[in-house]
């Protein structure tokens, strides 16, 4: 069960303001992490505490396909991002890097920011403490619920090339 | 009931007969590529899938072009690692600094994807190659890397939205115009997870620079591809480029389309998107009289030849105005050599622009052209976010080359039809 207080934005949080190009010739966390959305909040990164819950609009994620995106959320103590709806290529690369994501339309309009909210991951399950609400978040797609239960999108690729039966076999059409 | 071109793609990738919106597949990758921003963690990736090297080389790419000619250290070790893992892998397609430009495009034009491809890049603007009639889609690093070790990947069939543009092409209109009208009319997420596919007469008398325009902007309306059929005009741009043999594919009269959108560009006026928001799209009257500081003709989006021949044309005999700096950073060394060749590079210095290396530069903000706090630019990118393009307060609008000539010359957001240029030329001419 995660516990931790939200942190609200509006629609269309895109992948500039959550790390700007500018800082994106590094891709070790320290050079990234103390810039996670400062052109969005500029004190966002001194009020986040581990744990803590990021809840966005409509679109999150929208524009680059930078990875050191969901990365630096990550990396700055976020525990899962919770929004109306998710930029395609933020929702894969997420689940690739093991930044947890529910899409949740009810409970990224219904929690206010700095409301206290729990949430069970497993069963997508999201609970505002402040208003006692609860909200149930949309399934993933089977094979990126098959790459979360398999730890990631390594293990996930390494189960497929053993299934090929040796390390780097060519694919068949 | 039929197939969209996209579908038809990916259903053949898959060796599947059909798929139907919503189906998870996996699909053969045909080409896959990635940058001095991707590369590096995209090789750490592999590694920790437990394999170090590619499956298929001469269907991979990597291309210096986002912080190149390295403007400090860490670019530098971006780079390297970039050329080193490039190295690592002999047989792959490898594009040095002075013999790169930006990855889109430089990649159709070395013919390295063709029609009927499934195409993933580590960048956004990867959708830029379905002009050439293929499926192309943006994925992260470990994606990426995952395309490398399998040579395939996963894919949730997209529902295609049909966009039917219709009427003659007006003076000074471009591809920019019709993709940014279409923004305008969708939002930054109308077609989030879906196919656009482009259609109309006035697509069919684009040439295939004005098409590359428009489908790399098909993710600023959050669309996993952008798609236009095959036909003269892409074969006679394959022609002599190509490395494979393309394969053709086209919606079936009976495909079903999740959304009609029908834009009449008859009477049109020259299209802008408005700080922050790609789709935050006016007609140009709209902003004009804007006073900007700089104007940016390049990127991805609007770097190619005929991009620049349009700008020169409309600043032929005219001067940068004084309170404007003008870049001009062609999209590939090609681009630059055919900007010597024709001429073009000496009418834009006598001008006052200031020319600059291949490289995506200004369009990300992170190398060359930074706007200052408070400043304006007219830029032809493709993204105006909050900060993207510098300080957090500055502004960007976006449009074609026309209006972004017009605009250094009068030191403000100018209709290039007012203009009176010498000769106007649009659609197939500029071919």
């Amino acid at each position: 069960m995660i516990k931790g207080k939200a942190h609200k934005y509006g629609d269309n949080v895109d992948t500039d303001v959550i790390i700007p190009a500018r800082y994106c010739t590094s891709i070790n966390l320290a050079d990234l992490v103390p810039h996670c959305l400062e052109d969005l909040d500029p004190n966002f990164i001194k009020k986040v505490k581990q744990g803590d819950v990021l809840v966005g609009g409509k679109n999150f994620g929208c524009g680059s396909s930078r990875e050191v995106a969901p990365m630096t959320i990550k990396g700055a103590g976020v525990s899962v991002v919770i929004a109306e709806s998710f930029a395609r290529i933020f929702y894969r690369n997420s689940i690739n890097v093991g930044m947890p994501i529910l899409e949740c339309p009810e409970a990224a309009k219904a929690i206010a920011d700095g409301n206290e909210v729990e949430i069970d991951l497993a069963a997508g399950k999201v609970r505002d403490l402040k208003t006692g609400k609860e909200f149930s978040a949309a399934p993933f797609p089977a094979v990126m619920q098959e790459i979360i239960d398999i730890g990631g999108m390594a293990n996930f690729v390494k189960k497929r090339l053993s299934e090929r039966g040796k390390g780097n076999a060519k694919t068949s059409p | 009931m039929g197939m969209t071109v996209t579908e038809k793609i990916l259903a053949s990738r898959a060796g599947k007969k059909s798929v139907r919106p919503g189906d998870l597949i996996f699909a053969k990758v045909d080409f896959s590529m990635g940058s001095d921003v991707t590369v590096p963690l995209s090789a750490v990736s592999l590694r920790s899938m437990g394999t170090d090297k590619v499956h298929d080389p001469s269907r991979v790419a990597m291309v210096q072009d986002h912080f190149v000619p390295a403007k400090d250290i860490k670019s530098a070790e971006l780079s390297k690692a970039t050329r080193e893992f490039a190295k690592s892998q002999p047989g792959s397609h490898y594009f040095e600094v002075g013999r790169a430009g930006i990855c889109h495009t430089v990649i159709p034009d070395e013919g390295l994807v063709v029609p009927g491809d499934v195409v993933v890049g580590a960048d956004s603007h990867t959708c830029t190659y379905g002009a050439l009639g293929l499926f192309a889609t943006g994925v992260g690093s470990t994606d990426l890397a995952a395309v490398w070790a399998l040579g395939e990947t996963w894919f949730k069939v997209p529902a295609t939205i049909r966009v039917n543009y219709h009427g003659k092409i007006g003076p000074m209109i471009m591809g920019k115009d019709l993709i940014l009208a279409l923004l305008g009319r969708i939002g930054i997420d109308g077609a989030t997870y879906q196919a656009l596919e482009f259609a109309g007469a006035p697509i069919s008398d684009l040439a295939m620079n004005d098409r590359f325009t428009i489908a790399n902007m098909a993710i600023e309306g959050g669309a996993k591809n952008g798609i236009i059929e095959v036909d003269e005009i892409t074969m006679a741009y394959g022609k002599g480029r190509w490395k494979r043999p393309p394969e053709t594919f086209r919606s079936d009269p009976d495909a079903e389309f999740v959304q009609t959108i029908d834009i009449d560009i008859d009477g049109m006026e020259p299209q802008v998107a408005a700080p922050y928001l790609p789709s935050n799209v006016k007609g140009v009257s709209k902003v004009a009289g804007t006073k900007v500081d700089q104007v940016f003709i390049g990127s991805c989006t609007n770097g190619r030849i005929e991009d620049y021949r349009i700008a020169a044309d409309i600043m032929a005999g005219r001067k940068v105005h004084p309170d404007v700096r003008m870049l001009v950073i062609p999209a590939s060394h090609e681009v630059q050599m055919k900007l010597v060749s024709e001429g073009l590079m000496t009418k834009f210095l006598e001008a006052g622009a200031e020319i600059g290396p291949s490289t995506c530069g200004p369009c990300i903000g992170g190398h060359m052209g930074i706007l200052g706090g408070g400043e304006v630019g007219f830029y032809t990118s493709n993204r105006n976010f909050v900060g993207r393009n510098g300080a957090r307060d500055a502004q960007v609008y976006l449009g074609s080359p026309a209006i972004a000539a017009a605009t250094a010359v009068a030191g403000v957001i100018t209709d290039p039809r007012e203009l009176k240029p010498s000769k106007i030329i649009s659609g197939k001419a500029a071919a």
